[in-house]
């Protein structure tokens, strides 16, 4: 019974979504169903600022530092994502109010997930996880876009999860535990065995987080999906599949790092230099920014390679400001609007600085972020990155980032180009949107001040990073 | 010590600024001509502010004054600013030419003319912020910042192929800096530190200021430019507007030569001592290819350009000969470059307002329709080459006499890069100023507006007043000038 005091916002959140599921039947007011959802996941990050930290259930589940700043970031990006919905809804014919639902039982299987310390732990967080994604991605039943990337996203994340599966069967036959600590007490540096497990799982999570060469689904899924559920899926689920992939590294395989840090190794380099390559030749937006999500989870990954707490906090400070970044993305995406319809190609942004000045600087601005100029949030990412690259000897990474760094600034560029330098096009409307303004300043506004007062996200990564190394 | 944190207010006036202008809303004629204004009284503030440096400024004392030092990012990287004979003038170049760049935009600068004046404020403040810091993180964040509102500049109100040029110029530039950002991560983690005030004292091993020297070489010669890399320079400036250009030419390729001296040479003595050579090839080889190209160009921004790139060889010569004479002369040799080009361009900038073109062969005989301008241009072309009583002459001759005290061939091959600089700037003169008045189009030419009297004015001074007196400016230089000698000689010892 004590350990469900640790699991709180968990049931918390389960409670809420069933007793919506439940009411939203007969409330026809999808409205008051997301705003109940909102409010319910911001009770959930006070019940998780306030929660002692434990480990519950035979150690299998631990609430710690690490999982808290995890599961805030998530949670930040679910109401995100939420606010998008809500915005969007009517117009994207996603009319739905399973919607807030499913993002909520999607958040708690990530809140599983950061928080698992034990392999059937991290496979049942997965999967709800993964499964609510599944349907969230085929949301739109009437487009096939939407229902293609459904369908192609869970063939290819059941596949995945059989490899995790498949995985997870090798580590607990060759070390007779599923415990991270306890596999990382009994562990056979010499077994193969061991090694083939973790080459397994970690193809599985490589797909989670959308790395080469498991990235196939993320452009389809991010193109067909509607927007806020894209949204969506480059927020929280890439946080949480990362915090597992460094709790389940750290804590189990340790000793071992040398074996798994080759495979990291090669993620990263691949996905850097894939993202950089392929986005230049993208014309629909939501495809271009599912190769840079795929590149930012490259820089991300080498945090990971460098096996120290450095690098560690440089992937945490990586991926606070990745958040903010995407928020402010998706929510400018969603602006695109003019007649009730949505706008997804980058040719469609021809121009229009001449008729949006403020909303066009602030996203030209987001874009040399994403590329990782000076003085803009992004760049401090990448420095930190590279930091803990050069401190671990992984010269050659650093090199290999910043010339893939270089390469996609090309691309990033090419939106503020089309954006500035070409001819305007008609104006767009949503810029009306009360809810969308509401993500898109402060977080763009985030993003250009976080040069004058970088402390705090520095501080929090710090405080996270405690409990694992 | 002053208890005003004066550099502080330098860069952030501008920002202040940018709130400003955003609060502007309508965009008709009305409200553009208050934004302009607006602008222009802000820089002007700051230029005023920066002149208030010079009244303030120890000669006699040789290291960082003004400095002001507060925790930034952790310990180790802090927000350090301090300027020393060395950076001070480079401060008030910028703060000069910010408002004149405004004041040449009045007429050229139609539409979106809000942005266009936030860009330049904010490469303001990354300019002068590149000048003022004294922590290589800092340094680096304003010295890349400052691509964003250049990249805009060019791309937006550029000329036809303004989007290639645009593109060269910003992957240029960054391509060549992110070396010398794995550099600094790499000099923070083995001192631990990124100041430069310590790491000036500190001492590299021979191997380490190598691979560091090259990574900070890189950065620096795409950006200064030397040969061969200097190819993103003649694009840029022929697709800027006239401002663009000017602070083009007039303070971002200082800020190579500015990291050349407090950096490359600061830091890494033996590794530049090694590289010296290898500096004066290029720079010798820069300085008489470019000429050689820029005698043939068809186009005036094209051969201001190329004229840039041999000029700025001369600078990289005086900066490695490790002499006192040396360094100053590279320093007088921007500054002075930093008026005249600017000028040069500015005078392009001003028929190129009335006629639309920069095509030399369209101009011919414009000293009969415009006398004064004419003369401006006169005094601006001999200074470019180095005529004795103009800025121009006093940087080269520094830099060819100690570049003469350590290798003569080096010597007698940069001296016929002065023979060549009279040759192309006196024909470009010839073909635009004199001869008869015979093409009908040039027959509608008006002489020089009031703006640009005020624009050109003190420029002409100050040409004209380095030339003849260059003694308070030599003043202010020398004693940093020795101290980064003597510490050089010092750490060679």
């Amino acid at each position: 019974m004590q350990s469900l005091v640790y699991i709180l916002p968990e049931i918390f959140l389960f409670i809420v979504a069933t007793v919506l599921l439940v009411t939203g039947l007969f409330l026809k007011n999808i409205k008051i169903v997301n705003l109940l959802a909102i409010f319910s996941l911001l009770v959930a990050v006070f019940l998780i600022l306030n929660q002692p930290f434990q480990s519950a259930f035979l150690n299998s589940f631990v609430v710690d530092e690490f999982s808290l700043v995890l599961k805030v970031m998530i949670l930040i990006g679910s109401i995100a994502s939420l606010i998008m919905f809500v915005s969007s809804k009517d117009d994207l014919n996603i009319n739905i109010y399973e919607f807030p639902i499913l993002i909520i039982f999607s958040t708690i299987g990530m809140m599983v997930m950061v928080s698992a310390n034990d392999l059937l732990a991290m496979f049942i967080g997965l999967e709800l996880q993964s499964l609510s994604l599944y349907v969230l991605a085929a949301l739109n039943r009437n487009s096939l876009l939407s229902s293609e990337a459904g369908i192609k996203y869970f063939i290819l994340g059941a596949l995945s999860s059989g490899l995790l599966l498949f995985g997870i069967s090798y580590i607990y036959g060759f070390s007779g535990n599923t415990n991270f600590n306890l596999i990382a007490v009994n562990i056979n540096p010499e077994s193969l065995g061991l090694i083939i497990g973790i080459v397994f799982v970690l193809a599985g999570l490589a797909f989670k987080v959308s790395a080469v060469p498991f990235h196939m689904w993320t452009p389809d899924v991010y193109q067909g999906a509607p927007t806020p559920i894209t949204g969506f899926f480059a927020l929280a689920p890439k946080i949480a599949a990362m915090g597992l992939l460094v709790r389940f590294l750290f804590n189990s395989f340790g000793e071992i790092y040398i074996d798994w840090q080759q495979i990291i190794f090669f993620i990263s380099i691949a996905s850097m230099m894939l993202a950089a390559f392929a986005a230049i030749a993208q014309t629909n937006l939501k495809r271009l920014m599912a190769y840079s999500s795929i590149g930012h989870i490259g820089y991300a990954l080498i945090g990971v390679a460098c096996f120290t707490d450095e690098g560690l906090r440089s992937l945490l400070i990586y991926l606070m400001i990745y958040l903010i970044m995407n928020i402010a993305v998706f929510a400018f995406l969603l602006s695109l609007k003019r007649n009730d319809g949505y706008f997804e190609s980058i040719s469609d942004l021809s121009g229009m600085h001449k008729n949006h000045p403020l909303r066009t600087m602030l996203i030209a601005l987001i874009m040399f972020s994403l590329a990782g100029i000076p003085p803009l949030a992004g760049f401090f990412g990448k420095f930190y990155i590279f930091v803990a690259a050069i401190e671990s000897q992984m010269l050659f990474l650093a090199i290999i980032g910043v010339i893939a760094s270089v390469i996609s600034a090309f691309y990033y560029l090419r939106i503020v180009k089309i954006m500035y330098f070409d001819e305007p096009k008609e104006e767009f409307d949503g810029s009306s949107i009360k809810s969308l303004n509401m993500l898109y300043y402060p977080s763009s506004i985030l993003i250009i001040i976080f040069f004058i007062y970088p402390s705090p996200v520095i501080n929090i990564s710090e405080y996270a990073i405690q409990s694992i190394i | 010590m002053s208890e005003i944190p004066i550099l502080s207010i330098l860069i952030f006036i501008p920002v202040v600024g940018i709130f400003f202008m955003l609060l502007i809303r309508n965009n008709d004629d009305q409200s553009s001509q208050n934004l302009k204004n607006t602008a222009l009284w802000i820089t002007f503030l700051n230029f005023i502010i920066s002149l208030s440096l010079l009244f303030s400024f120890d000669l006699n004392n040789p290291d960082f004054q003004f400095v002001e030092k507060y925790a930034w990012i952790e310990s180790g990287i802090s927000y350090h600013l301090g300027i020393d004979g060395v950076s001070i003038l480079f401060v008030i170049l910028t703060t000069m030419l910010v408002p004149i760049c405004i004041l040449a935009s009045y007429e050229s600068i139609k539409f979106s003319v809000k942005e266009y004046l936030i860009s330049f404020l904010a490469l303001e403040t990354f300019m002068i912020g590149v000048f003022c810091s004294l922590d290589l993180v800092l340094f680096y964040l304003f010295f890349e910042g400052g691509l964003i509102p250049m990249f805009l500049i060019i791309g937006i109100w550029g000329g036809e192929r303004r989007v290639y040029s645009t593109f060269k110029f910003f992957l240029y530039t960054l391509a060549g800096s992110v070396f010398m950002l794995l550099a600094i991560i790499y000099i923070f983690i083995s001192t631990g530190t990124t100041d430069v005030e310590t790491l000036l004292v500190y001492n590299f091993t021979t191997n380490e200021q190598l691979i560091l020297w090259i990574a900070f070489f890189t950065s620096f010669m795409v950006k200064i430019p030397m040969w061969p890399f200097h190819t993103w320079l003649p694009d840029a400036h022929v697709e800027a507007p006239t401002a663009g250009s000017v602070i083009l030419a007039g303070v971002l390729l200082k800020m190579a030569g500015y990291g050349f001296i407090r950096f490359s040479i600061g830091f890494f003595p033996d590794a530049s001592e090694f590289f010296a050579p290898f500096i004066f090839s290029l720079s010798v080889i820069a300085i008489i290819v470019t000429s050689l190209i820029a005698l043939v160009q068809e186009d005036m921004k094209k051969l201001i350009a190329y004229s840039s790139v041999a000029h700025m060889g001369f600078v990289t010569l005086g900066i490695f000969t490790f002499t006192v004479q040396g360094i100053e002369g590279g320093i007088i040799q921007m500054i002075s470059h930093g008026i005249v080009s600017a000028a040069l361009f500015l005078c392009v900038g001003v028929v190129y307002d009335r006629l639309h073109t920069r095509e030399i062969a369209r101009y011919g005989g414009l000293v009969s329709k415009m006398p004064f301008y004419s003369f401006s241009f006169m005094i601006f072309i001999l200074a470019s080459l180095g005529l004795p009583g103009t800025s121009g002459f006093v940087g080269e001759f520094l830099v060819l006499l100690s570049i003469f005290t350590v290798n003569t061939y080096f010597a007698i091959f940069a001296t016929t890069g002065v023979v060549l600089a009279a040759t192309y700037s006196l024909w470009l003169y010839r073909r635009i100023i004199f001869g008869a008045l015979i093409k009908d189009d040039l027959s509608e030419m008006f002489d020089l507006t009031r703006r640009e009297i005020i624009i050109f004015l003190p420029l002409i001074i100050l040409t004209v007043f380095i030339g003849l007196y260059p003694k308070p400016i030599i003043n202010i230089i020398e004693p940093s000038t020795e101290k980064i000698v003597n510490q050089i000689k010092m750490k060679l010892d």
